[in-house]
């Protein structure tokens, strides 16, 4: 309690040097917490959207699957047996099939990937509905590869593939459709047409790729289908994610370095300044111990006034950014990314930044404050120390 | 009288360089509850090394010093905070005051280490303060404060906890001579009425007249030890 106490008059006392302290220090919890925040925030937005439209709540694959891969698209398709078509039926899974193709859009050559999905399957948030057209080949792409390929709705596109037994086939698809996706995997190089459509295209009747589940899935393996669930298939941003948190947290402890420099340098002059004082301390009876406690928790209550200081200019603005989001504009950049994104604050990264930003900063101030155990009181009282 | 300090055959020697200065030669003291003591002599003779023994602040190369039963040599770091606490008081030149504290809160700080309710400390740092006539200055910051002032703070502080030593370095220093006169005349007064040793370091005239028994120092060896009354 004393060494609280004393530390609160000490920092209060030291006036501008305190200030200057805790406002640095503040500005790293602010923008640690922001930081990750943001990181936070683009990881669960895209998580829920790459689940909403592309990995619902987990995929089936076929054995000879590899999506890194796209030479094993050419075998990796199955014809979907009774036990299939009963869960495809019953709204548990819906199959996809997707073919290599080449599109040629004004006259450019370009290479896609023809998806066929069910238009009346609900397990996926794709506007699959806009392919329930008859009388011609309709498909439908994302924003994203409508403006690579320069297409609009009502568009004719020519593609060609090879069907099932290699024979290369050729004709026009209208565009009926261009939706908006925050998941570049779903949109980017690729022309999402009626599975039925794309079965009599490459003659793979009742075959399908993949089959995506919806939560009435149990999941599992499911005769040769492979089970892959949300953890194996968000692996992919999940890692995007971490790395570029990694790469953040270079910056944000250069920063909390520089804060908890400030916090040194204060110390070891204070125990400089304060010999005299901290001789008296000792001649009234505390231990070295005990002096060494009231300055390690003065250096440390910086942090706890830096958290208190980041709280009043930081709820406000993170609450802010929080309501508002920061538009990045950039909807191109090949992974899951809303254009829009809004900070996600736990309470998990922010306790854990307290504590980092906390405990850092009792070490630091501790560190020099070490050698008063060393001091000869005499000494220190006299001033004397070098 | 209860003899609370003995000195057996002390000496103190300080490194130099590769050799070692000799502070204080073979000392042999005692002194009783209640003397009104002090240390004279030129600077360099050690008289405060010898008072800094004696508060356990430093250890003796030889001999003993035994302070209220226990050789200060012997105590480990806790078991001297602990002699100093309980029974001795400091005062020192500079008067050594906590800037950022009250005075109020600078007295009651000597009283924190020890298990005393608020109450109390209330209680006895009022009282301490009224010892030296400076109940109307509770509230006041050491840099508010006069040399006088400060010094009766700091003898306020050293006697709050009613310890059996108080041990003071050139009080009246940083002084003038009205002020030295009433610090003094303070001190006596606690000595008498409150039966506790007070022992000085100090070549001030005005101080020694005070005294009732003068220990004088020359290169670290006692060369005189009389009673003045």
């Amino acid at each position: 309690m004393i060494a609280f106490k004393l530390a609160y008059r000490n920092l209060m006392g030291a006036g501008l040097r305190t200030f200057l302290n805790v406002s640095v220090l503040s500005f790293a919890f602010v923008l640690i917490i922001f930081y990750n925040g943001m990181m936070d925030g683009w990881h669960r937005e895209s998580r829920t959207d790459t689940i909403a439209m592309e990995a619902g709540q987990g995929q089936l694959w076929h054995p000879a699957l590899d999506l890194y891969d796209p030479l094993t698209l050419q075998d990796a398709h199955a014809v979907l047996d009774s036990k299939v078509q009963f869960l495809v039926k019953s709204g548990q899974l819906t199959p996809i099939l997707i073919t290599p193709a080449t599109a040629y859009p004004q006259g450019r050559m370009e290479a896609i990937m023809l998806k066929g999905i069910d238009p009346s399957q609900t397990i996926l948030d794709l506007p699959s509905a806009n392919l329930l057209k008859t009388g011609g080949c309709y498909g439908m792409v994302g924003t994203r590869a409508a403006k690579n390929m320069k297409l609009k709705v009502g568009d004719h596109l020519l593609v060609r593939w090879r069907d099932i037994n290699g024979t290369f086939d050729a004709r026009e698809i209208t565009i009926a459709n261009v939706f908006q996706s925050n998941v570049a995997t779903v949109d980017n190089g690729q022309i999402w047409l009626p599975i039925d459509t794309l079965r009599a295209m490459t003659t793979m009747p009742d075959q399908a790729t993949l089959l995506v589940a919806s939560k009435t899935y149990p999941g599992g393996n499911l005769g040769e289908w492979k089970w892959k669930n949300l953890k194996f298939l968000l692996s992919d941003l999940d890692n995007i994610v971490k790395a570029k948190k990694a790469g953040g947290t270079i910056l944000q402890m250069l920063l909390l370095f520089i804060a908890l420099l400030a916090i040194f340098d204060t110390q070891v002059l204070s125990i400089f300044r304060r010999q005299k004082e901290i001789g008296t301390y000792i001649a009234l009876g505390m231990t070295r111990r005990q002096v060494v406690g009231i300055f390690t928790v003065e250096g440390a209550a910086h942090s706890v006034l830096a958290a208190l200081l980041g709280a009043l200019w930081g709820i406000p603005l993170m609450l802010f950014i929080g309501h508002t989001g920061i538009n990045f504009g950039m909807d191109d950049i090949g992974i899951a990314m809303r254009s829009v994104i809004y900070p996600y604050y736990s309470m998990g990264l922010i306790v854990s930044t307290t504590v980092i930003v906390i405990l850092a900063a009792t070490i630091v101030s501790y560190i020099p404050a070490r050698r008063i155990a060393k001091m000869k009181p005499t000494d220190a009282l006299k001033g004397k120390l070098q | 009288m209860n003899e609370i300090i003995q000195i057996k055959n002390l000496v103190k020697r300080f490194p130099v360089g590769k050799d070692f200065f000799t502070a204080l030669h073979n000392i042999n003291l005692t002194f009783g509850q209640g003397e009104f003591a002090g240390f004279t002599g030129p600077s360099g003779s050690g008289k405060t090394t010898l008072l800094n023994i004696i508060g356990s602040l430093d250890n003796p190369s030889e001999g003993s010093c035994t302070v209220m039963g226990q050789d200060v040599a012997k105590l480990s770091n806790r078991e001297a905070a602990l002699l100093r606490n309980q029974h001795i008081g400091f005062i020192f030149q500079t008067y050594n005051l906590l800037p950022v504290y009250t005075v109020f809160e600078n007295v009651e700080f000597a009283l924190l280490l020890q298990n005393m309710t608020a109450s109390e400390r209330k209680k006895a740092v009022m009282e301490a303060l009224d010892w030296v006539g400076l109940t109307d200055k509770v509230k006041s910051r050491p840099n508010m404060l006069s040399g006088g002032e400060s010094q009766r703070v700091a003898i306020a502080r050293s006697m709050v906890k009613k310890p059996e030593i108080v041990l003071a370095d050139e009080p009246t220093a940083n002084l003038d001579s009205n002020n030295s006169h009433h610090i003094l005349q303070t001190m006596k007064k606690l000595n008498e009425e409150l039966n506790v040793t007070f022992l000085f370091a100090t070549h001030d005239e005005k101080v020694m007249k005070y005294l009732r028994r003068i220990v004088s120092l020359e290169d670290g060896k006692v060369i005189s030890d009389r009673i003045t009354e």
